[in-house]
Protein backbone atom coordinates (compact mmCIF):
# COMPACT_ATOMS: atom_id res chain seq x y z
CA UNK A 1 0.00 0.00 0.00
CA UNK A 2 1.33 3.41 -0.80
CA UNK A 3 1.14 6.23 1.93
CA UNK A 4 0.09 9.30 1.52
CA UNK A 5 2.72 11.78 2.50
CA UNK A 6 3.99 15.66 2.28
CA UNK A 7 7.97 16.33 2.09
CA UNK A 8 10.50 18.18 -0.11
CA UNK A 9 12.83 16.38 -2.98
CA UNK A 10 15.34 16.26 -1.02
CA UNK A 11 13.51 14.69 1.80
CA UNK A 12 12.31 11.95 -0.63
CA UNK A 13 15.09 11.37 -2.52
CA UNK A 14 16.88 10.34 0.81
CA UNK A 15 13.86 8.35 1.96
CA UNK A 16 14.54 6.74 -1.44
CA UNK A 17 18.33 6.22 -0.34
CA UNK A 18 16.82 4.60 3.23
CA UNK A 19 14.82 2.26 1.56
CA UNK A 20 17.44 1.10 -0.75
CA UNK A 21 19.73 0.78 1.94
CA UNK A 22 22.87 0.68 -0.93
CA UNK A 23 26.05 -0.51 0.58
CA UNK A 24 28.31 2.81 -0.09
CA UNK A 25 27.86 6.13 0.00
CA UNK A 26 30.71 8.91 -0.10
CA UNK A 27 29.79 12.46 -0.10
CA UNK A 28 30.96 15.78 0.72
CA UNK A 29 28.75 16.96 3.31
CA UNK A 30 27.78 20.36 3.05
CA UNK A 31 27.24 23.41 0.52
CA UNK A 32 27.21 23.34 -2.28
CA UNK A 33 25.56 19.66 -1.80
CA UNK A 34 22.05 20.09 -0.29
CA UNK A 35 20.51 17.89 2.93
CA UNK A 36 20.46 14.53 1.29
CA UNK A 37 23.88 13.23 2.50
CA UNK A 38 22.89 15.07 5.85
CA UNK A 39 19.34 13.26 5.62
CA UNK A 40 20.90 10.34 4.78
CA UNK A 41 23.68 10.12 7.78
CA UNK A 42 20.73 10.78 10.12
CA UNK A 43 18.89 7.82 9.02
CA UNK A 44 22.19 5.97 9.47
CA UNK A 45 23.10 7.50 13.09
CA UNK A 46 19.79 6.39 13.83
CA UNK A 47 20.13 2.99 12.84
CA UNK A 48 17.51 3.29 10.09
CA UNK A 49 19.91 1.76 7.19
CA UNK A 50 23.41 0.33 7.40
CA UNK A 51 24.90 2.18 4.66
CA UNK A 52 28.79 2.92 5.22
CA UNK A 53 28.78 7.19 4.69
CA UNK A 54 32.05 7.98 3.89
CA UNK A 55 32.55 12.14 4.69
CA UNK A 56 34.86 13.08 2.12
CA UNK A 57 36.84 16.08 1.66
CA UNK A 58 35.84 17.15 -1.47
CA UNK A 59 33.38 16.06 -4.37
CA UNK A 60 36.17 14.73 -6.29
CA UNK A 61 37.28 12.21 -3.61
CA UNK A 62 33.49 11.23 -3.68
CA UNK A 63 33.05 10.67 -7.38
CA UNK A 64 36.16 8.69 -6.80
CA UNK A 65 35.55 6.29 -3.88
CA UNK A 66 32.25 5.70 -4.90
CA UNK A 67 33.77 4.24 -8.19
CA UNK A 68 36.54 2.93 -5.79
CA UNK A 69 33.49 0.95 -4.00
CA UNK A 70 31.50 0.01 -7.20
CA UNK A 71 34.36 -1.32 -8.49
CA UNK A 72 35.00 -3.56 -4.91
CA UNK A 73 31.43 -4.94 -6.37
CA UNK A 74 29.53 -2.61 -3.75
CA UNK A 75 26.14 -0.64 -4.47
CA UNK A 76 27.38 3.07 -4.38
CA UNK A 77 26.06 6.30 -4.95
CA UNK A 78 26.80 9.49 -4.10
CA UNK A 79 24.97 12.78 -4.02
CA UNK A 80 26.03 16.68 -4.83
CA UNK A 81 24.93 19.63 -6.47
CA UNK A 82 26.31 22.73 -8.74
CA UNK A 83 29.84 23.15 -8.51
CA UNK A 84 30.20 19.90 -6.99
CA UNK A 85 29.38 17.92 -9.84
CA UNK A 86 31.98 20.29 -11.59
CA UNK A 87 34.61 19.23 -9.51
CA UNK A 88 34.02 15.27 -9.99
CA UNK A 89 34.26 15.90 -13.57
CA UNK A 90 37.43 13.69 -14.24
CA UNK A 91 35.35 11.09 -12.41
CA UNK A 92 32.35 11.50 -14.09
CA UNK A 93 33.95 10.43 -17.43
CA UNK A 94 35.96 7.50 -15.77
CA UNK A 95 32.80 6.22 -13.61
CA UNK A 96 31.06 6.00 -17.05
CA UNK A 97 34.08 4.47 -18.66
CA UNK A 98 34.83 1.43 -16.48
CA UNK A 99 31.29 0.77 -16.96
CA UNK A 100 30.25 1.79 -12.88
CA UNK A 101 26.36 1.12 -12.08
CA UNK A 102 26.81 3.95 -9.85
CA UNK A 103 23.71 6.51 -9.47
CA UNK A 104 24.15 10.03 -8.23
CA UNK A 105 21.64 12.07 -6.53
CA UNK A 106 21.73 15.55 -9.00
CA UNK A 107 20.05 18.85 -7.13
CA UNK A 108 20.16 20.92 -10.62
CA UNK A 109 22.11 24.26 -9.53
CA UNK A 110 23.42 26.78 -11.84
CA UNK A 111 26.97 27.49 -11.92
CA UNK A 112 28.95 30.52 -11.50
CA UNK A 113 29.73 33.13 -12.16
CA UNK A 114 27.85 35.73 -11.29
CA UNK A 115 27.95 33.91 -8.18
CA UNK A 116 24.40 32.31 -7.24
CA UNK A 117 23.32 29.22 -6.14
CA UNK A 118 19.71 28.81 -7.37
CA UNK A 119 18.02 26.29 -9.86
CA UNK A 120 19.14 26.27 -13.79
CA UNK A 121 20.85 22.83 -15.46
CA UNK A 122 23.87 23.91 -16.30
CA UNK A 123 25.74 21.63 -13.71
CA UNK A 124 23.90 18.76 -15.35
CA UNK A 125 23.71 19.53 -19.02
CA UNK A 126 27.86 20.84 -18.88
CA UNK A 127 28.45 17.18 -17.62
CA UNK A 128 25.71 16.06 -20.47
CA UNK A 129 28.44 13.92 -23.04
CA UNK A 130 30.72 12.13 -20.36
CA UNK A 131 28.79 9.10 -20.61
CA UNK A 132 26.11 9.03 -17.52
CA UNK A 133 22.15 8.68 -18.27
CA UNK A 134 20.31 11.38 -17.22
CA UNK A 135 16.97 11.24 -15.68
CA UNK A 136 14.90 14.57 -14.85
CA UNK A 137 12.08 14.96 -12.44
CA UNK A 138 8.88 17.40 -13.00
CA UNK A 139 8.29 17.16 -9.07
CA UNK A 140 9.03 15.27 -5.49
CA UNK A 141 7.16 12.08 -6.69
CA UNK A 142 9.01 11.95 -9.72
CA UNK A 143 12.41 12.55 -8.19
CA UNK A 144 11.52 9.25 -5.69
CA UNK A 145 9.57 7.20 -8.71
CA UNK A 146 13.23 7.73 -10.88
CA UNK A 147 15.71 7.08 -7.69
CA UNK A 148 13.97 4.09 -7.28
CA UNK A 149 14.09 3.30 -11.62
CA UNK A 150 17.71 3.96 -10.83
CA UNK A 151 19.66 1.09 -10.07
CA UNK A 152 17.35 -1.43 -12.26
CA UNK A 153 18.22 0.72 -15.10
CA UNK A 154 22.28 1.24 -14.10
CA UNK A 155 22.78 -2.68 -13.13
CA UNK A 156 21.06 -4.38 -15.97
CA UNK A 157 23.90 -6.24 -17.91
CA UNK A 158 23.05 -4.51 -21.15
CA UNK A 159 23.96 -1.04 -19.16
CA UNK A 160 26.32 -1.30 -17.04
CA UNK A 161 26.27 2.79 -16.88
CA UNK A 162 26.37 5.00 -14.23
CA UNK A 163 22.75 7.14 -13.54
CA UNK A 164 22.10 10.80 -12.39
CA UNK A 165 18.59 11.72 -11.19
CA UNK A 166 18.03 14.89 -11.90
CA UNK A 167 15.42 17.51 -9.71
CA UNK A 168 15.37 21.00 -9.61
CA UNK A 169 17.34 22.72 -7.27
CA UNK A 170 14.99 24.48 -4.45
CA UNK A 171 12.08 24.58 -6.76
CA UNK A 172 11.69 20.71 -5.89
CA UNK A 173 14.47 19.92 -3.96
CA UNK A 174 13.25 22.29 -1.33
CA UNK A 175 9.88 22.53 -1.70
CA UNK A 176 7.32 20.59 0.62
CA UNK A 177 4.55 18.87 -1.76
CA UNK A 178 2.32 15.77 -1.36
CA UNK A 179 3.50 12.61 -2.39
CA UNK A 180 2.71 8.83 -2.40
CA UNK A 181 5.61 6.58 -0.41
CA UNK A 182 5.86 2.99 -1.39
CA UNK A 183 6.26 0.69 1.23
CA UNK A 184 10.08 -0.56 2.24
CA UNK A 185 9.86 -3.90 1.51
CA UNK A 186 8.05 -3.29 -1.91
CA UNK A 187 11.09 -0.91 -2.56
CA UNK A 188 13.67 -3.44 -1.62
CA UNK A 189 11.73 -6.20 -4.04
CA UNK A 190 12.00 -3.96 -6.91
CA UNK A 191 15.09 -2.93 -6.79
CA UNK A 192 16.81 -6.10 -5.85
CA UNK A 193 20.00 -7.06 -4.89
CA UNK A 194 22.95 -6.20 -6.37
CA UNK A 195 24.79 -9.05 -7.39
CA UNK A 196 28.31 -8.09 -9.95
CA UNK A 197 29.35 -10.34 -12.46
CA UNK A 198 32.83 -8.92 -12.18
CA UNK A 199 34.29 -7.10 -9.27
CA UNK A 200 37.97 -6.33 -7.48
CA UNK A 201 36.97 -8.75 -3.95
CA UNK A 202 36.90 -11.52 -6.09
CA UNK A 203 39.44 -13.53 -5.35
CA UNK A 204 38.27 -16.54 -7.74
CA UNK A 205 38.07 -14.32 -10.71
CA UNK A 206 40.62 -11.50 -10.68
CA UNK A 207 40.69 -8.28 -12.99
CA UNK A 208 41.92 -4.75 -13.55
CA UNK A 209 39.91 -2.16 -13.27
CA UNK A 210 41.23 1.48 -15.05
CA UNK A 211 43.97 0.28 -16.68
CA UNK A 212 45.68 2.04 -19.22
CA UNK A 213 44.42 1.43 -22.78
CA UNK A 214 46.60 1.46 -25.78
CA UNK A 215 45.02 2.78 -28.86
CA UNK A 216 44.52 -0.48 -30.49
CA UNK A 217 41.88 -0.90 -27.47
CA UNK A 218 40.53 2.44 -26.61
CA UNK A 219 38.32 3.18 -29.57
CA UNK A 220 36.47 0.05 -29.05
CA UNK A 221 35.95 0.79 -25.42
CA UNK A 222 34.38 3.97 -26.09
CA UNK A 223 31.83 2.54 -29.02
CA UNK A 224 30.66 -0.17 -26.61
CA UNK A 225 29.92 2.61 -23.97
CA UNK A 226 27.94 4.27 -26.95
CA UNK A 227 26.05 0.55 -27.96
CA UNK A 228 25.61 0.54 -24.10
CA UNK A 229 23.62 4.08 -24.25
CA UNK A 230 21.66 3.08 -26.91
CA UNK A 231 21.02 -0.63 -25.19
CA UNK A 232 19.79 1.64 -22.18
CA UNK A 233 17.04 3.09 -23.96
CA UNK A 234 15.07 0.35 -24.14
CA UNK A 235 16.03 -0.97 -20.69
CA UNK A 236 14.93 2.14 -19.25
CA UNK A 237 11.32 1.51 -20.60
CA UNK A 238 11.24 -1.85 -19.47
CA UNK A 239 11.92 -0.45 -15.85
CA UNK A 240 9.07 1.72 -16.19
CA UNK A 241 6.83 -0.92 -17.20
CA UNK A 242 7.56 -2.90 -14.67
CA UNK A 243 7.41 0.00 -12.08
CA UNK A 244 4.18 0.97 -13.26
CA UNK A 245 3.02 -2.93 -12.80
CA UNK A 246 3.77 -2.22 -9.09
CA UNK A 247 3.46 1.16 -8.09
CA UNK A 248 0.72 2.04 -10.37
CA UNK A 249 2.65 5.14 -12.29
CA UNK A 250 3.71 4.93 -15.76
CA UNK A 251 6.86 6.78 -17.11
CA UNK A 252 8.51 6.90 -20.74
CA UNK A 253 11.29 8.75 -22.12
CA UNK A 254 9.33 11.44 -22.11
CA UNK A 255 5.82 12.66 -20.99
CA UNK A 256 3.42 13.91 -24.04
CA UNK A 257 0.34 15.88 -22.17
CA UNK A 258 -2.40 17.09 -24.32
CA UNK A 259 -0.51 17.15 -27.53
CA UNK A 260 -2.25 14.10 -29.65
CA UNK A 261 -4.21 17.22 -31.37
CA UNK A 262 -1.64 20.50 -31.13
CA UNK A 263 -0.80 22.61 -33.04
CA UNK A 264 1.76 24.21 -30.78
CA UNK A 265 3.99 22.44 -28.30
CA UNK A 266 6.16 23.11 -25.84
CA UNK A 267 9.10 20.83 -25.07
CA UNK A 268 10.51 21.36 -21.69
CA UNK A 269 12.08 19.49 -18.28
CA UNK A 270 11.77 19.45 -14.70
CA UNK A 271 9.84 21.29 -12.62
CA UNK A 272 8.79 24.23 -15.07
CA UNK A 273 6.83 21.21 -17.38
CA UNK A 274 4.19 21.64 -14.43
CA UNK A 275 3.78 25.67 -15.07
CA UNK A 276 3.49 24.64 -18.44
CA UNK A 277 0.99 22.00 -18.25
CA UNK A 278 -1.10 24.61 -16.64
CA UNK A 279 -0.67 27.35 -19.19
CA UNK A 280 -2.17 24.17 -21.54
CA UNK A 281 -5.09 23.77 -19.81
CA UNK A 282 -5.95 27.12 -19.43
CA UNK A 283 -5.46 27.76 -23.35
CA UNK A 284 -7.57 25.19 -24.18
CA UNK A 285 -9.91 26.32 -22.40
CA UNK A 286 -10.14 29.39 -24.87
CA UNK A 287 -9.78 26.77 -27.58
CA UNK A 288 -5.84 27.13 -28.75
CA UNK A 289 -4.94 23.32 -29.47
CA UNK A 290 -1.68 23.67 -27.26
CA UNK A 291 0.60 20.65 -25.31
CA UNK A 292 3.75 20.08 -23.69
CA UNK A 293 6.39 17.43 -24.52
CA UNK A 294 8.11 16.84 -21.13
CA UNK A 295 11.55 15.26 -21.84
CA UNK A 296 12.25 12.87 -18.83
CA UNK A 297 15.00 11.15 -20.36
CA UNK A 298 17.62 13.45 -21.97
CA UNK A 299 20.86 10.56 -22.02
CA UNK A 300 20.28 8.66 -24.04
CA UNK A 301 18.72 11.15 -26.03
CA UNK A 302 15.21 10.03 -28.13
CA UNK A 303 15.72 11.98 -31.07
CA UNK A 304 13.75 10.02 -33.17
CA UNK A 305 10.79 9.51 -30.64
CA UNK A 306 10.68 13.15 -30.25
CA UNK A 307 10.45 14.00 -33.77
CA UNK A 308 7.80 11.52 -34.04
CA UNK A 309 5.86 13.10 -31.02
CA UNK A 310 6.10 16.47 -33.07
CA UNK A 311 5.75 15.34 -36.31
CA UNK A 312 1.79 16.92 -36.58
CA UNK A 313 2.34 19.69 -34.97
CA UNK A 314 2.78 23.31 -36.40
CA UNK A 315 5.20 24.48 -34.40
CA UNK A 316 7.50 23.85 -31.19
CA UNK A 317 9.24 25.82 -28.29
CA UNK A 318 12.34 24.40 -27.50
CA UNK A 319 12.89 25.47 -24.07
CA UNK A 320 16.74 25.07 -22.52
CA UNK A 321 17.01 26.06 -18.44
CA UNK A 322 20.79 26.18 -19.45
CA UNK A 323 22.54 28.64 -21.76
CA UNK A 324 25.50 26.91 -24.56
CA UNK A 325 27.38 30.20 -25.50
CA UNK A 326 27.64 28.87 -29.17
CA UNK A 327 25.55 31.79 -30.57
CA UNK A 328 22.82 29.21 -31.56
CA UNK A 329 20.78 27.44 -28.39
CA UNK A 330 20.86 25.22 -25.54
CA UNK A 331 21.33 21.56 -26.04
CA UNK A 332 17.95 20.73 -26.42
CA UNK A 333 18.00 23.43 -29.11
CA UNK A 334 20.49 21.75 -30.77
CA UNK A 335 19.92 18.31 -30.44
CA UNK A 336 16.15 18.88 -31.01
CA UNK A 337 15.99 20.28 -34.27
CA UNK A 338 19.33 17.75 -35.37
CA UNK A 339 16.29 15.36 -34.55
CA UNK A 340 13.53 16.79 -36.56
CA UNK A 341 15.83 17.30 -39.73
CA UNK A 342 16.90 13.62 -39.89
CA UNK A 343 13.60 12.59 -39.65
CA UNK A 344 12.74 15.09 -41.84
CA UNK A 345 10.06 16.78 -40.18
CA UNK A 346 10.02 20.18 -41.12
CA UNK A 347 8.14 22.02 -38.49
CA UNK A 348 8.76 25.54 -36.81
CA UNK A 349 10.83 26.43 -33.94
CA UNK A 350 11.88 28.84 -31.95
CA UNK A 351 14.46 28.23 -29.23
CA UNK A 352 13.69 29.86 -25.81
CA UNK A 353 16.59 30.01 -23.40
CA UNK A 354 15.20 30.89 -19.62
CA UNK A 355 15.32 30.31 -15.58
CA UNK A 356 18.70 31.05 -15.89
CA UNK A 357 20.14 31.25 -12.43
CA UNK A 358 16.41 30.76 -10.80
CA UNK A 359 15.01 33.35 -12.72
CA UNK A 360 11.50 32.41 -12.81
CA UNK A 361 9.17 30.78 -14.94
CA UNK A 362 5.56 31.68 -14.70
CA UNK A 363 1.65 30.56 -16.73
CA UNK A 364 2.12 33.78 -18.25
CA UNK A 365 5.56 33.35 -19.68
CA UNK A 366 3.87 30.10 -21.04
CA UNK A 367 1.21 31.53 -22.57
CA UNK A 368 3.32 34.48 -23.80
CA UNK A 369 4.97 31.28 -25.49
CA UNK A 370 2.30 29.98 -27.14
CA UNK A 371 1.50 33.14 -28.76
CA UNK A 372 4.63 33.74 -30.25
CA UNK A 373 4.06 30.31 -31.84
CA UNK A 374 1.25 30.82 -33.11
CA UNK A 375 2.34 34.42 -34.90
CA UNK A 376 5.39 32.54 -36.20
CA UNK A 377 3.09 29.96 -37.80
CA UNK A 378 -0.07 31.42 -38.77
CA UNK A 379 1.19 34.80 -39.13
CA UNK A 380 5.15 34.43 -40.48
CA UNK A 381 5.92 36.60 -37.69
CA UNK A 382 9.99 36.36 -37.98
CA UNK A 383 11.67 35.96 -34.73
CA UNK A 384 15.39 34.93 -33.78
CA UNK A 385 15.77 31.03 -33.54
CA UNK A 386 17.74 31.44 -30.70
CA UNK A 387 15.78 33.79 -27.72
CA UNK A 388 15.84 34.46 -24.06
CA UNK A 389 12.76 34.50 -22.40
CA UNK A 390 12.44 36.32 -19.16
CA UNK A 391 14.92 39.36 -19.16
CA UNK A 392 14.32 42.44 -17.38
CA UNK A 393 14.22 44.01 -20.81
CA UNK A 394 11.90 42.90 -23.22
CA UNK A 395 14.11 44.64 -26.13
CA UNK A 396 17.12 43.10 -25.77
CA UNK A 397 15.90 39.38 -26.15
CA UNK B 1 -10.09 28.72 1.55
CA UNK B 2 -12.41 28.55 -1.76
CA UNK B 3 -12.73 25.38 -4.23
CA UNK B 4 -9.61 27.51 -6.09
CA UNK B 5 -7.36 27.26 -3.03
CA UNK B 6 -5.03 29.74 -1.16
CA UNK B 7 -2.16 31.18 -2.25
CA UNK B 8 0.03 33.19 0.21
CA UNK B 9 2.97 34.87 0.14
CA UNK B 10 5.13 35.20 3.28
CA UNK B 11 7.57 38.42 3.69
CA UNK B 12 9.70 37.88 6.77
CA UNK B 13 13.69 38.45 7.42
CA UNK B 14 16.39 35.68 7.26
CA UNK B 15 16.28 34.06 10.96
CA UNK B 16 13.18 35.16 11.25
CA UNK B 17 11.60 32.29 10.48
CA UNK B 18 9.21 32.86 8.04
CA UNK B 19 10.39 30.34 5.51
CA UNK B 20 9.84 27.59 8.81
CA UNK B 21 6.03 29.13 8.94
CA UNK B 22 5.70 28.44 5.36
CA UNK B 23 6.92 24.58 5.59
CA UNK B 24 4.48 24.25 9.11
CA UNK B 25 1.67 25.81 7.35
CA UNK B 26 1.87 22.92 4.31
CA UNK B 27 2.64 20.38 6.81
CA UNK B 28 -0.82 21.15 8.89
CA UNK B 29 -2.57 22.11 5.94
CA UNK B 30 -1.57 18.39 4.37
CA UNK B 31 -3.33 17.21 7.48
CA UNK B 32 -6.99 17.98 5.89
CA UNK B 33 -6.08 15.76 3.19
CA UNK B 34 -5.21 19.42 1.01
CA UNK B 35 -2.48 19.32 -1.78
CA UNK B 36 0.05 21.39 -0.17
CA UNK B 37 3.20 23.10 -1.80
CA UNK B 38 5.49 25.67 0.95
CA UNK B 39 8.79 26.24 -0.76
CA UNK B 40 11.12 29.44 0.31
CA UNK B 41 12.34 31.86 -2.51
CA UNK B 42 16.22 32.06 -1.53
CA UNK B 43 17.97 35.90 -1.55
CA UNK B 44 21.09 36.37 -0.22
CA UNK B 45 21.83 34.11 2.32
CA UNK B 46 22.28 36.56 5.63
CA UNK B 47 20.73 36.89 8.91
CA UNK B 48 18.33 40.13 8.43
CA UNK B 49 17.86 40.50 4.86
CA UNK B 50 14.68 40.16 3.38
CA UNK B 51 13.57 36.74 2.38
CA UNK B 52 9.91 35.41 1.04
CA UNK B 53 8.65 32.23 1.40
CA UNK B 54 5.10 31.02 -0.45
CA UNK B 55 2.17 28.24 0.09
CA UNK B 56 -0.57 27.08 -2.30
CA UNK B 57 -3.02 24.97 -0.99
CA UNK B 58 -5.36 23.68 -2.67
CA UNK B 59 -8.08 20.28 -3.36
CA UNK B 60 -6.61 19.88 -6.76
CA UNK B 61 -3.16 18.85 -7.82
CA UNK B 62 -0.89 21.25 -7.67
CA UNK B 63 1.60 21.44 -10.90
CA UNK B 64 2.58 25.36 -11.25
CA UNK B 65 6.02 25.46 -9.63
CA UNK B 66 6.51 29.36 -10.06
CA UNK B 67 6.70 31.65 -7.08
CA UNK B 68 3.23 33.57 -6.61
CA UNK B 69 2.80 36.93 -8.14
CA UNK B 70 -1.38 37.24 -6.84
CA UNK B 71 -1.84 35.93 -3.97
CA UNK B 72 -4.72 35.68 -1.82
CA UNK B 73 -2.82 36.23 1.46
CA UNK B 74 0.33 38.11 2.48
CA UNK B 75 2.04 37.80 5.82
CA UNK B 76 3.98 40.35 7.34
CA UNK B 77 6.54 38.57 10.12
CA UNK B 78 8.83 41.85 10.19
CA UNK B 79 6.76 45.66 10.20
CA UNK B 80 10.22 47.46 9.02
CA UNK B 81 9.63 45.84 5.26
CA UNK B 82 6.89 47.69 4.96
CA UNK B 83 9.56 50.04 4.05
CA UNK B 84 11.62 48.33 2.38
CA UNK B 85 9.34 46.12 0.10
CA UNK B 86 6.14 46.36 -2.23
CA UNK B 87 4.69 44.10 0.71
CA UNK B 88 0.86 44.12 -1.43
CA UNK B 89 2.14 44.05 -5.26
CA UNK B 90 -0.08 41.88 -6.88
CA UNK B 91 -2.43 41.14 -3.35
CA UNK B 92 -6.16 40.40 -4.22
CA UNK B 93 -8.42 43.54 -3.42
CA UNK B 94 -10.83 40.79 -1.63
CA UNK B 95 -7.97 39.01 -0.15
CA UNK B 96 -6.17 40.23 2.81
CA UNK B 97 -2.35 41.25 4.24
CA UNK B 98 -1.48 40.42 8.13
CA UNK B 99 1.19 42.54 9.69
CA UNK B 100 3.51 42.07 13.09
CA UNK B 101 2.97 45.49 14.71
CA UNK B 102 1.92 46.55 17.80
CA UNK B 103 -0.20 48.90 16.09
CA UNK B 104 -3.99 48.91 14.86
CA UNK B 105 -4.67 48.17 11.40
CA UNK B 106 -6.15 51.84 10.38
CA UNK B 107 -2.72 53.30 11.36
CA UNK B 108 -0.60 50.73 9.17
CA UNK B 109 -3.31 50.89 5.90
CA UNK B 110 -1.69 54.41 5.42
CA UNK B 111 1.44 52.42 4.73
CA UNK B 112 0.01 49.78 2.29
CA UNK B 113 0.68 51.54 -0.99
CA UNK B 114 -3.59 52.09 -1.19
CA UNK B 115 -4.38 48.38 -0.35
CA UNK B 116 -7.95 48.33 -0.69
CA UNK B 117 -8.37 44.39 1.12
CA UNK B 118 -8.66 43.94 4.14
CA UNK B 119 -5.67 44.31 7.12
CA UNK B 120 -5.25 42.63 10.31
CA UNK B 121 -2.36 43.43 12.99
CA UNK B 122 -1.00 40.94 14.84
CA UNK B 123 1.23 41.79 18.07
CA UNK B 124 3.28 38.76 17.65
CA UNK B 125 6.16 40.19 19.80
CA UNK B 126 4.05 40.59 23.07
CA UNK B 127 2.67 37.20 22.50
CA UNK B 128 5.25 36.06 21.94
CA UNK B 129 7.23 37.10 24.94
CA UNK B 130 3.93 36.56 27.23
CA UNK B 131 3.56 32.52 25.90
CA UNK B 132 7.22 31.52 25.18
CA UNK B 133 9.49 34.72 27.24
CA UNK B 134 11.29 35.13 23.89
CA UNK B 135 10.56 36.59 20.88
CA UNK B 136 9.90 33.74 18.04
CA UNK B 137 7.35 35.54 15.54
CA UNK B 138 6.60 32.65 13.03
CA UNK B 139 4.11 30.56 15.68
CA UNK B 140 1.68 33.58 16.33
CA UNK B 141 1.70 34.67 12.55
CA UNK B 142 1.40 30.88 11.02
CA UNK B 143 -2.45 30.89 13.58
CA UNK B 144 -2.87 34.03 12.54
CA UNK B 145 -2.49 32.94 8.51
CA UNK B 146 -4.49 29.82 9.04
CA UNK B 147 -7.49 31.76 10.89
CA UNK B 148 -7.16 34.72 8.49
CA UNK B 149 -6.87 32.35 5.15
CA UNK B 150 -9.15 30.20 7.04
CA UNK B 151 -6.81 27.30 5.69
CA UNK B 152 -8.08 24.58 8.22
CA UNK B 153 -10.41 24.56 10.89
CA UNK B 154 -8.85 25.99 13.85
CA UNK B 155 -9.32 23.46 16.69
CA UNK B 156 -8.14 20.94 13.83
CA UNK B 157 -5.05 23.13 13.35
CA UNK B 158 -4.26 23.32 17.12
CA UNK B 159 -4.43 19.82 17.58
CA UNK B 160 -2.39 18.64 14.59
CA UNK B 161 0.37 21.41 15.77
CA UNK B 162 0.28 20.03 19.20
CA UNK B 163 1.52 16.68 17.58
CA UNK B 164 3.99 18.65 15.10
CA UNK B 165 5.40 20.12 18.22
CA UNK B 166 5.67 17.08 20.24
CA UNK B 167 7.69 15.86 17.32
CA UNK B 168 9.74 18.71 16.38
CA UNK B 169 10.94 19.82 19.73
CA UNK B 170 11.43 16.32 21.27
CA UNK B 171 14.84 17.30 22.84
CA UNK B 172 13.24 20.70 23.93
CA UNK B 173 9.33 19.75 25.57
CA UNK B 174 9.85 22.82 27.54
CA UNK B 175 9.08 25.27 24.66
CA UNK B 176 5.80 22.62 23.35
CA UNK B 177 3.06 24.46 25.62
CA UNK B 178 4.88 28.18 25.25
CA UNK B 179 4.12 27.60 21.41
CA UNK B 180 0.86 26.29 21.97
CA UNK B 181 0.20 28.97 24.06
CA UNK B 182 1.19 31.44 21.29
CA UNK B 183 -0.95 30.29 18.79
CA UNK B 184 -3.95 29.76 20.62
CA UNK B 185 -3.73 33.37 22.36
CA UNK B 186 -3.16 34.73 18.64
CA UNK B 187 -6.30 32.87 17.12
CA UNK B 188 -9.00 34.61 20.39
CA UNK B 189 -7.19 37.88 19.72
CA UNK B 190 -7.87 37.75 16.20
CA UNK B 191 -11.45 36.51 16.98
CA UNK B 192 -12.42 39.81 18.32
CA UNK B 193 -11.52 41.74 14.26
CA UNK B 194 -12.48 38.47 12.33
Amino acid sequence: MSKKDRMSGNEAVAYAIRQINPDVMPAFPITPSTEIPQMVSTYIANGEMDTEFIPVESEHSSMSAAIGAEAAGARSLTATSSAGLALMWEELLLAASNRMPLVLALVNRTLSGPININCDHSDSMGARDTGWIQIYAENNQEAYDNFIQAYPIAEDKRVHLPVMICQDGFITSHAVENILLEEDAAVKEFVGEYNPEEFLLNPGKPIAVGPYSISSYAMEARYNQELAMENSKEVILEVAKKFKEKFGRGFELFEEYRTEDADYIMLIMGSAAGTAKQAVDDLREKGMKVGVLKLRVFRPFPAEEIAMALKNCKAVAIMDRTESYNGHGGPLASEVTAGLYRSKVMIETVCYTYGLAGRDFTVETAYEIFDELKDVAENGKKVKQHRYIGLRSKERS
Amino acid sequence: MNNQGIEIRWHGRGGQGAKSAALLLADVAFKTGAHVQGFPEYGPERMGAPITAYNRISNNEIRVHSNIYFPDLVVVVDETLLAAVDVTAGLKEDGAIIVNTAKKADEIRPLLNGYKGKVYTVDARRISVETLGKYFPNSPMLAAAVAVGKVMDTDLFISEMRASYEHKFAKKPEVIEGNMKALTKTIEELGEVL
